[in-house]
C-alpha cells in the first residue's frame, strides 16, 4: 500500500469511533486493557433501549418479542463469528472472567474430584488461574504451573511432560496479555484430549485480533470479553460443547433459567438458558452483535495486515531505544501487537505518569499476571498494545515520547 | 503541561540520589509500608531518644514519586521532635488532599514539591507511601485517615 492509501484507510476506520475522531490529540495504547467503541456499536444499544426494549424470553407481547429477537440474533451472529455448531452453545456473561468462573464452578463440581489434577500454564491471567485454583481446593484436587521459555514458548514436549493421568482439565490462553504470544491451541486442546483431559481457552486477547475457529481448535470451552473488541462493557461470552453444557449443573440459579419450579424441585431450563439466570444484557448482546459485524465489514485480512504492520514498527521504535528492554519474543509478529518492556532507570509507573501528560496512554503495573511477572522476574513493566485503529503516527510519538523520559527523569544521556 | 509539573527537579534529585535510602545502624524502631496495588515497598528505619527523631533511612523498591517522597520526608524530619514529626506527616496528608495553607505549604519546604500530585488520585498513594509508615510507625494507635 502506499503512504496514501494506508492514511485514507486510517481515516476510513477511524472516523468510525467517535472517541478517537474527537480526540486526535488521544494516543490509545492500551487496547489489551479495553478498546474504544464504533458508532454503529453505540447506536445499537441506544437503538435496542429506544425501540425494542422490554424483557427478553420472558413477555407474550410484540415489543417482548422483538427484544428477544434482538438478543437471540445476537447470538447467533456470535455463533457464525467463531463458526459454533450451534447456538445453543453460545452463553453470555458479563466478561471473559465470568465464562471461566462458569466453567470452574459448574464443571468441576460435576466432574473434578480429590487428587486430580488441573494444569495451567504460568502466563494466564488471574482470570484464568484463580477461579482454577479455588475450584482445586474446593475438592481437593491440585493446580499445576506448565512454565514458558523466556520468549514464552511452550513446546508441545513441555506441555506432553507436564500431563499426567491425573489431570482432569486444562486451561491455557491462546494469546497472552503481557508477552502477546501465541500458544498453539489446537495442537494443545489435541494432545489433552487424547490423555481424557478437557481444554478451557482463554480468547480474551485472541478473537479480537485474529480469526478464531472453535469447532477447528477443537476446544471444550472458550471465554472472551466484548469490550476488548469494540463491543461494550458488561457483556461477554463462553462458548462450550454442548455435550458438556447439558451434563454441568447451572451456575446462577433464578428466574429465566427454569422450565419448572415446586416447592421442593426444579427443573432447568433448555440450552443456553440454562446458564443465564436473570433478565440478561440484552443491549449489551446487541452491542456486542454490532461490534462482530464491524469485524466483518473490516474483515480479519485487514484487521490482521493493520496490526502486523504497526506491531512490526512499535518492535522497531522501541528496539532503537536502548534504554528500553521488550519482554518475550525476538520477533516482531510474534507479539500480536502486545509490546510488554522495561526501560533502565524509571518505574513503569513514571513512565506512564509522564507519557499520560503526552497523551499517550499506556498500562503499567503486573497486568493481572502476578505469577509470570514473577516468574520472569520483572516486578513491574510498561505495556503498549495495539488495535487496527491504531497509526503510524501514534507509534512514531511513542518513540519519540519515550526517548525523552530519561531526560525529565534527571539522567544525563 | 499538570501532569508533568511534579516531575520537577526536587523529585528526580531525591529519586536518582537519595540521601537517606540506606540500612540504618543503630535504628530501633522499624516498620516496612506496602502499596499491594502497584508493588511500591519501603522499610522506613528509625533512630529515636528522648521524644527526639535523632536519625532515619529508608530501602525499598518502587516508582521515582514514592521513593523520593521517602527521601524528602527523612531530610524533614530528622532532628525534629516525634510531636513535630507527627505534625508534619499530618500536614503532608492533608497537602495531597488539597487542604494546607500557604503558611503550612512552607512548613513543608521541599516536599511541597509534591503538591501537584493531589490533582492525579492514581498517584497519590505513591506520595503518601513514606508518610503513613512514618505515622503509623510513631503513633501505631491513632487511626489513620486515607
Amino acid at each position: 500500500m502506499t503512504k496514501q492509501e494506508i492514511l485514507a484507510e486510517d481515516l476510513a476506520i477511524r472516523s468510525r469511533f467517535p472517541l478517537i475522531a474527537g480526540h486526535p490529540e488521544i494516543a490509545y495504547l492500551d487496547n489489551a486493557a479495553t478498546t474504544q467503541r464504533p458508532d454503529t456499536v453505540l447506536s445499537a444499544i441506544e437503538k435496542f433501549y429506544r425501540e425494542d426494549n422490554a424483557n427478553p424470553l420472558r413477555g407474550l407481547y410484540a415489543l417482548s418479542q422483538r427484544a428477544t429477537d434482538a438478543y437471540e440474533n445476537a447470538r447467533e451472529n456470535v455463533r457464525a463469528f467463531l463458526n459454533a455448531s450451534s447456538t445453543e452453545e453460545i452463553i453470555f456473561t458479563r466478561n471473559a472472567s465470568e465464562s471461566l468462573n462458569l466453567v470452574a464452578y459448574s464443571w468441576c463440581s460435576a466432574f473434578l474430584k480429590a487428587g486430580d489434577e488441573i494444569l495451567v500454564t504460568i502466563m494466564e491471567h488471574h482470570s484464568d488461574m484463580l477461579p482454577w485454583r479455588q475450584a482445586a481446593e474446593r475438592v481437593g484436587a491440585t493446580l499445576r504451573f506448565l512454565e514458558c521459555d523466556d520468549e514464552g514458548l511452550i513446546t508441545e514436549e513441555a506441555f506432553r511432560a507436564a500431563l499426567t493421568e491425573k489431570t482432569r482439565l486444562v486451561a491455557m490462553v491462546q494469546i497472552s496479555n503481557v508477552l502477546g504470544v501465541e500458544n498453539d491451541i489446537r495442537t494443545f486442546a489435541a494432545i489433552a484430549h487424547a490423555q481424557g483431559a478437557v481444554f478451557v481457552c482463554d480468547g480474551a486477547q485472541s478473537v479480537p485480533h485474529i480469526p478464531v475457529d472453535v469447532q477447528a481448535l477443537d476446544v471444550d470451552f472458550l471465554a472472551f470479553s466484548g469490550h476488548k473488541m469494540c463491543g461494550p462493557m458488561g457483556i461477554g461470552v463462553l462458548y462450550a460443547k454442548k455435550q458438556w453444557l447439558k451434563k454441568m449443573p447451572p451456575f446462577l440459579y433464578g428466574g429465566e433459567m427454569i422450565e419448572y419450579v415446586t416447592r421442593e424441585d426444579a427443573t432447568w431450563a433448555e440450552l443456553p438458558h440454562k446458564f443465564e439466570a436473570g433478565t440478561v444484557n440484552a443491549s449489551g448482546a446487541v452491542g456486542l452483535s454490532a461490534a462482530v459485524d464491524l469485524y466483518r465489514e473490516i474483515g480479519f485480512d485487514t484487521i490482521v495486515r493493520r496490526e502486523q504492520r504497526l506491531g512490526r514498527l512499535a518492535f522497531e521504535v522501541l528496539s532503537a531505544n536502548e534504554h528500553i528492554h521488550i519482554i518475550g519474543a525476538k520477533n516482531a509478529d510474534a507479539h500480536h501487537g502486545i509490546f510488554t518492556f522495561t526501560l533502565d532507570g524509571v518505574h513503569p509507573h513514571d513512565i506512564a505518569t509522564i507519557l499520560d501528560g503526552d497523551n499517550v496512554y499506556i498500562r503499567a503495573g503486573h497486568h493481572c499476571a502476578q505469577p509470570l511477572m514473577q516468574f520472569l522476574q520483572t516486578p513491574s513493566t510498561a505495556r503498549v498494545s495495539l488495535a487496527f485503529y491504531n497509526t503510524e503516527e501514534e507509534i512514531l510519538r511513542l518513540g519519540e515520547c519515550l526517548g525523552q523520559i530519561r531526560g525529565k527523569m534527571g539522567y544525563g544521556d | 503541561m499538570e501532569t508533568r509539573s511534579f516531575y520537577n527537579q526536587i523529585l528526580t534529585e531525591h529519586n536518582l540520589r537519595p540521601a537517606n535510602k540506606h540500612p540504618l545502624e543503630g535504628a530501633n524502631m522499624e516498620l516496612r509500608g506496602v502499596n499491594p496495588s502497584c508493588g511500591d515497598n519501603i522499610t522506613l528505619q528509625l533512630r529515636v531518644e528522648n521524644g527526639v527523631v535523632e536519625d532515619g533511612a529508608y530501602v525499598g523498591d518502587g516508582c521515582a514519586i514514592s521513593q523520593a517522597s521517602a527521601d524528602i520526608m527523612l531530610d524533614l524530619v530528622i532532628g525534629r521532635s516525634v510531636d513535630e514529626a507527627l505534625h508534619l506527616s499530618k500536614l503532608f496528608l492533608r497537602m495531597i488532599k488539597g487542604k494546607v495553607t500557604d503558611e503550612e505549604l512552607e512548613e513543608l519546604e521541599e516536599a511541597g514539591a509534591l503538591q501537584d500530585i493531589s490533582h492525579m488520585p492514581a498517584r497519590v498513594k505513591c506520595a503518601v507511601l513514606g508518610w503513613h509508615t512514618l505515622d503509623t510507625l510513631l503513633d501505631p494507635d491513632a487511626e489513620n485517615e486515607d
